[in-house]
């Protein structure tokens, strides 16, 4: 198929109501099989909401007269892609014409599509299986339908590009003309899905369904949100994390032009006014006295303190191979180091934001959220209404990164007390400091590490023992995601022991794009970098020969061995440039990063990245993943650090919590493998390996190991 | 309150506005012309990013009584139809992913065209580290300018 023909369609968001206005179409529901949840390959992402129902319909094809197709999708499009990747997976097996499709994020409808969230790079695996059923199934009962109104067997007819074919006449009949006769058929319970070979749409680069709205302003986020006689809200809320609002003078503020009201909300004081800056002008005369509690006491060092105590004592054991301590005696060298990282802030583009309109019996919203079925239930929740009478528009998301996802979703619930304290709609607006102050940070994390090679120079042990906050499940004393990506160390190695505690703070956390990972494979593969140096071992041969010992880690051996030949690794490189090797196994890919330093100035000219995600559905937008997270991550290892003093959060806005720029932005070269195995995500799959990547080429260039990051804060001449 | 004149997007247009209140929010609360963002109000993310009289702005920290007599174009202005070089350099090589950022990146990167025809690799690095792309789509904007300035000069040419 050629790209150049497919048209350019605008995503909107419907709701059922408007959906159902649409004169002449027909809904056509498909039960999804028992077999709903595609297989998990690698690691299991954070599991905190149930699979979604099987046997239930999961997904909605509108096929109408005009022969237009609309897939309702069930995943919130934050850039990653899915309005696009799940419907050519529908395309595909309902052999529609590709240039007929229109994608819409779907209502909430948990009935229809289970718990309707985008986390934990879920959205293609966990509808993999069902949507493609899916899509085989209206084939089926369209050629059924057409069988019937030739009076042959269905047998004798072919599904091609839209169209219904009788093998023997060549009449041919289109999907519009056939959709309301084929919705009143049975769902057939079995249907055979394609062989790869047979793939006319799933891989290939196909162009995104929303980049048209996207290039001229037309895309609607939560923020563009204008229900008529909506109100602008501004939320001012406690500096310190768990102060509460002791008292408040809102008449300063109610006299700025424009200012309608000042109400106190279970989070803060809200100024509300007939516009965004009517009410931060409002918000900045405000008067508000807090009650800021025990947090004010706390900050960035005594934090840190608090994880060194915590570590001397002993954790939960979350991997254990063999005796550490024994392997420690016996290592012909070891050595022990200190790692670190800060917490970090989401600081998607798009602040906080969300506007509810609760209307008395019934409620309306339009919420950027990867969490509309929870987002629905806040709503629900604070204008005490039955969920099922809160209409919820998912609106596209100005990144999410994990802040919009499960948990609180505490801007959804401003919004909801502001409008129904106003009795008007009301969009609540974070400014860029209340997004960054009251964030869900990516935990900080602090881990004691030692370990040693064997006499030949192969590292043979490692011992780590970690503290950081709880991402909230906490089992037999680990919380697995804590340690993902450094308990699953892929090296065959005699000894190895990681250990876990909780470092309680007064810092709300939470999921932070490829969460645990993110901190953790910059550990182990630093770590494992200094036991390659302590062995007199070349990097990517320690990583070769001890991975090649288990057949399980053929993937992650064969991605390795991509990155380092297409990036020349051990080649010569231009005077002053040096590679470093990273692994992160649990999500198969490997990077080499090239850098050098002028004068202690980091410069990372390129990336290599080699990838298995297993079956590509799209080629195109999974390179924007990668470029996406290579460039997410290196923000992470090179600027980003969020602080604490007086229980209050220091940075505020990009000026001092400056992100990855154009001129920072090296190279990427991705390199996806050819796959026939179920895909896995890929959102959160390549930012954790650039952090040791460059870790790792700044020792290469410097023989300085970065154990703290972000690297900005070493010196590095 | 002052009522203040300029041109948008090639239209007389009259306000109603509190002097130093910044276009940005001009824009997106009074004019309901929500294509222009909000990222960080100070200048420091260009997602804000409108041209006067050519020259690429940061909408957040220019008060609309600034704009008086000035001719602005919004991302809504650009072209009727999609058809910008550089809107459609960002279609040929599919550059947003959330794209929230991307009206920011493209008016910049149209100012700069409309005064660089070829920009170098580095003039792309001056200019467009104002913009930031929490996507990281860097590397296809940088992709995208090229092939804008490639599209702008063959329709010179023809």
């Amino acid at each position: 198929m050629s790209t150049s023909t497919i048209r350019q369609t605008e995503i909107t968001n419907v709701s059922r109501r408007g959906f159902f206005g649409v004169a002449g179409g027909l809904i056509l529901g498909f039960a999804l099989p028992k077999n709903g949840s595609a297989q998990q390959v690698g690691i299991p992402p954070p599991t905190i909401f149930a699979p979604p129902p099987t046997g239930k319909p999961m997904s909605y094809i509108h096929i109408a007269p005009d022969d237009s197709i609309t897939f309702w999708i069930t995943k919130s499009e934050m850039g990653q892609g899915p309005t696009t990747a799940c419907s050519q997976m529908l395309a595909e097996e309902l052999e529609c014409d590709w240039s007929k499709v229109r994608a819409q994020v779907a209502p909430v409808d948990p009935a229809s599509f289970g718990h309707q969230t985008t986390v934990g790079s879920q959205a293609i695996r966990t509808t993999w299986v069902p949507l493609r059923t899916a899509g085989a199934q209206a084939r089926e009962m369209l050629v059924q339908a057409a069988a019937q109104r030739w009076s042959v067997p269905a047998s004798q007819c072919k599904a091609e590009n839209g169209f219904v074919i009788n093998n023997s006449t060549n009449a041919k009949v289109s999907y519009g003309n056939l959709a309301e006769d084929a919705g009143k058929l049975p769902v057939p319970a079995q249907v055979k899905l394609k062989d790869a070979k047979d793939y006319k749409i799933i891989g290939k680069p196909l162009k995104r369904l929303d980049t048209r709205a996207k290039v001229t302003g037309q895309a609607q986020f939560g923020l563009d949100a204008r229900p008529e006689g909506m109100l602008y809200a501004v939320m001012t809320q406690c500096p310190v994390f768990g102060g509460k609002v002791a008292s408040f003078d809102g008449s300063k503020a109610k006299a700025v032009a424009g200012v309608k009201d000042v109400v106190q909300t279970s989070r803060g004081v809200a100024v509300v006014a007939d516009g965004t800056w009517a009410a931060m002008q409002g918000r900045k005369l405000l008067i508000v006295q807090w009650d800021e509690g025990a947090g004010a006491n706390v900050s960035s060092a005594s934090i840190r303190q608090m994880f060194v105590d915590r570590t001397k004592e002993p954790g939960g054991t979350a991997r254990k191979e063999g005796d550490a301590s024994a392997g420690l005696a016996k290592a012909a060298k070891k050595i022990d180091a200190v790692y670190e990282v800060p917490y970090l802030a989401h600081a998607a583009m798009e602040p906080m934001n969300c506007t509810v309109h609760a209307k008395g019996d019934t409620a309306e919203a339009w919420i950027p959220t990867q969490s509309p079925t929870t987002a629905r239930a806040v709503i629900a929740q604070a204008l005490n209404l039955a969920p099922e009478k809160v209409n919820v528009h998912t609106t596209f998301i100005g990144g999410g990164f994990g802040r919009r996802g499960e948990g609180e979703l505490d801007f959804v619930l401003n919004a909801a007390e502001v409008s129904k304290a106003m009795k008007a709609p009301v969009m609540v607006v974070w400014s860029r400091e209340d997004d960054m102050q009251h964030d869900y940070y990516r935990p900080a994390s602090y881990v004691e590490l030692s370990g040693g090679v064997d006499a030949e120079g192969w590292p043979s042990v490692i011992s780590a023992n970690i503290c950081c906050p709880s991402f909230g499940q906490i089992r037999d004393g680990v919380d697995s995601t804590g340690v993902s990506g450094i308990a699953n160390i892929p090296y065959s190695m005699p000894d190895i022991s990681v250990t876990w505690r909780e470092g309680k703070t007064i810092v709300p956390v939470s999921y932070w794009r490829a969460p645990g990972n993110n901190q953790n494979v910059y550990f182990s593969e630093c770590f494992f970098d200094e036991l390659c140096a302590l062995g007199g071992k070349d990097p990517l041969e320690a990583r070769r020969h001890l991975l090649s010992k288990d057949p399980k880690n053929a993937r992650a051996l064969n991605v390795l061995n991509i990155a380092a030949e297409r990036a020349g690794y051990g080649k010569k490189l231009p005077a002053g440039h040096f590679h470093g090797i990273a692994l992160h196994a649990g999500a198969i890919n490997a990077q080499v990063a090239e850098i050098s330093i002028t004068k202690g100035k980091l410069k990372v000219h390129k990336v290599t990245c080699a990838f298995d995600c297993g079956t590509i559905i799209n080629p195109g937008i999974l390179r924007q993943q990668v470029e996406g997270a290579i460039v997410f991550g290196l923000a992470a290892a090179t600027k980003g650090e969020i602080t604490l003093e007086k229980g209050r959060v220091v940075q505020g806005n990009f000026n001092n919590y400056d992100v990855t720029r154009m001129d920072e932005s090296p190279e990427i070269d991705s390199f996806i493998v050819d796959s026939k195995e179920n895909p896995v995500g890929a959102g959160e799959s390549c930012n954790p390996t650039v952090l040791p990547a460059v870790v790792n080429a700044i020792y290469a260039a410097t023989k300085k190991r970065v154990r703290r990051l972000p690297i900005r804060t070493m010196s590095l001449a | 309150m002052a009522s203040i004149k300029f041109t948008l997007n090639g239209k007389a247009q009259t306000v109603d506005a509190s002097p130093e209140m910044p276009l940005l929010w001009v824009l997106r609360d009074v004019l309901g012309m929500t294509g222009t963002k909000y990222g960080c109000g100070i200048a420091q993310c260009g997602a804000c990013t409108v041209h006067l009289d050519g020259s690429a702005i940061r909408s957040c920290q220019t008060a609309i009584d600034k704009v008086t007599g000035k001719h602005i174009t919004t991302i809504e202005g650009l072209s009727a139809d999609a058809s910008h070089p550089v809107q459609q350099a960002w279609i040929e090589l599919d550059v947003p992913q959330c794209g929230y950022c991307q009206s920011g990146q493209i008016m910049t990167a149209s100012a700069l065209l409309a005064k660089n025809s070829k920009p170098s690799d580095a003039d792309i690095d001056e200019v467009m580290r104002g913009n930031i792309c929490r996507c990281g789509t860097y590397q296809s904007i940088r992709k995208a300018i090229h092939l804008a300035a490639e599209l702008k000069a063959k329709g010179a040419r023809a």
